[in-house]
């Protein structure tokens, strides 16, 4: 209850920040719109912003489900195959040096404008930190579990499924955490880069036609996006580490 | 008969674990090893269970073949995510045939836990979840139990009560227990070995059958003869 006091109490000293510095200094509405007339915006143009945000959200909730579905199979394999691990590790890391949003103009060039350049985008964003998560905790399976169930007679993928993989549970939702405040940054440079639609496209129309409030309606709606994405991250985090601590 | 031989000494890395160890262990008997911390008691068992990775063994070594052995540790080992009843089952999920859930609850009960066995681990208390860790080893129905240390972090109480126990659900096996405690070898211990760095060295084991009584006069002599031997084996800093 305090923390919501506190969240509503800076957001509201926050408001009336912007709101002192648009009358202070007698802002254009071009430059920096008051909270009021972003609201007005986020008002009028509420079904335009639902429209673009259900295929901003649609990109990201495909890259969610692929990307988490790939970085969780390549987890299960290279824990089965430490030797393709080894192998494999130079060029997942160096693979991660290449910054993602340099690939958008490729990724257009070869997908095209629609939703898949900005899927993959998203997919390759949440990609590594689900795979690098629920690795991390694959590898780090309690030693005498292992050790009772190889004396038990276990199979490599029995243990595997029944063992290494409840235990690492919490770190492929630690993964999952990260995955879900990343994926929509890349799905918005996916469709900054080209696009018809989506929260990035209408940013930056908005931008190129002057209307900053619509701008700010977009942004505060991607916000409110991201977070939703990341309380529902934090809840399916906590219910996975209750599960695999018996809590 | 011997059910494990060990005569020889174990190397890992050209670096010596163990020297000139000779510990037969006769089956259907419970066995006590015992010796002080960092003595390599740990690193027998592994050699017994078949765990040992990396350790070379110069000499004779019988050990058991796979699927003959159970292993019970001093931490349960308990899966939290999983109830009672299905970490005592845990073997046969691993193994990939259909666990015998009604066997599971059966041995449950026989260590005291009817109708706790739909509990999590973390609703147990540590006793308690030890004697889920005995379930789970009789559930495995090997002819071989190798027991590490598996009472020594539980309460005096508690740990009496477990040995009783234990002494009941495996008699007839082959039990091989390290130990620390001069007094739980010499409760339990049907053959009892010191183990120092110097090597293994045969005690004669107090008479009666087990688990003896701790107030036993036999037992108690065996007991300080047992410390005494711990104490001149381990050089003391003081």
């Amino acid at each position: 209850m305090r923390g919501v006091i506190g969240g509503v109490a800076s957001a509201a000293m926050a408001l009336a920040l912007w709101a002192g510095l648009v009358r202070l200094f007698d802002l254009p509405r071009f430059i920096l719109p008051g909270p009021e007339a972003v609201a007005a915006a986020l008002w009028r143009d509420r079904l335009l912003l639902a429209d673009h945000a259900a295929t901003t959200l649609t990109e990201i909730g495909a890259g969610l489900v692929i990307g988490t579905l790939l970085g969780a199979l390549l987890a299960l394999v290279l824990a089965l195959l430490p030797g393709l691990a080894r192998g494999l590790h130079p060029v997942l890391i160096v693979s991660q040096t290449v910054p993602v949003f340099a690939l958008a103009p490729i990724l257009t060039l070869w997908l095209g404008y629609g939703m898949a350049a900005k899927i993959v985008m998203a997919v390759l964003i949440i990609f590594f930190p689900v795979s690098t998560g629920f690795l991390h905790g694959l590898r780090r399976t309690e030693p005498g579990w292992l050790a009772l169930a190889r004396v038990m007679g276990g199979s490599r993928w029995r243990i595997l499924w029944h063992l290494r993989v409840p235990a690492a549970l919490p770190d492929l939702a630690g993964g999952l955490r990260l995955a879900a405040t990343y994926a929509p940054i890349g799905a918005v440079i996916g469709e900054w880069v080209g696009g018809s639609r989506g929260l990035g496209y209408l940013m930056l129309m908005a931008n190129g036609r002057a209307r900053t409030d619509l701008l700010f309606a977009a942004l505060l709606v991607l916000v409110a996006l991201t977070l939703a994405l990341r309380a529902a991250a934090d809840r399916l985090a906590d219910r996975l580490t209750r599960h695999a601590t018996g809590g | 008969m011997t059910a494990l031989l060990l005569r020889g000494s174990a190397l890992r890395g050209g670096r010596v674990l163990l020297r000139d160890l000779d510990l037969a262990v006769a089956a259907g008997q419970w066995t006590c090893l015992l010796g002080p911390s960092g003595v390599g008691k740990t690193t027998i068992l592994r050699l017994c269970a078949g765990l040992a990775d990396g350790v070379e063994w110069r000499g004779r070594l019988v050990t058991p073949g796979p699927g003959q052995v159970a292993l019970m540790a001093q931490d349960d080992l308990l899966l939290p995510w999983l109830s009672a009843r299905d970490n005592v089952a845990l073997g046969a999920r691993l193994r990939g045939v259909p666990p015998d859930l009604v066997q599971a609850d059966r041995l449950l009960a026989r260590v005291g836990l009817a109708g706790r066995a739909g509990h999590k681990p973390a609703a147990l208390s540590g006793g308690e979840r030890q004697r889920v860790a005995l379930a789970r080893t009789l559930m495995e129905d090997r002819p071989v139990i190798l027991l590490d240390e598996p009472f020594s972090a539980l309460d005096a109480g508690t740990r009496a009560r477990m040995q009783d126990l234990a002494a009941e659900l495996l008699a007839g096996r082959t039990v091989l227990m390290v130990t620390h405690d001069p007094a739980e070898a010499a409760r339990l211990g049907e053959a009892i070995h010191v183990l120092t760095g110097a090597g293994t060295e045969r005690i004669v084991p107090p008479a009666g059958p087990i688990p003896r009584a701790v107030e036993d006069p036999g037992l108690l002599r065996v007991q300080a003869a047992l410390l005494a031997r711990l104490r001149e084996g381990v050089p003391c800093a003081a």
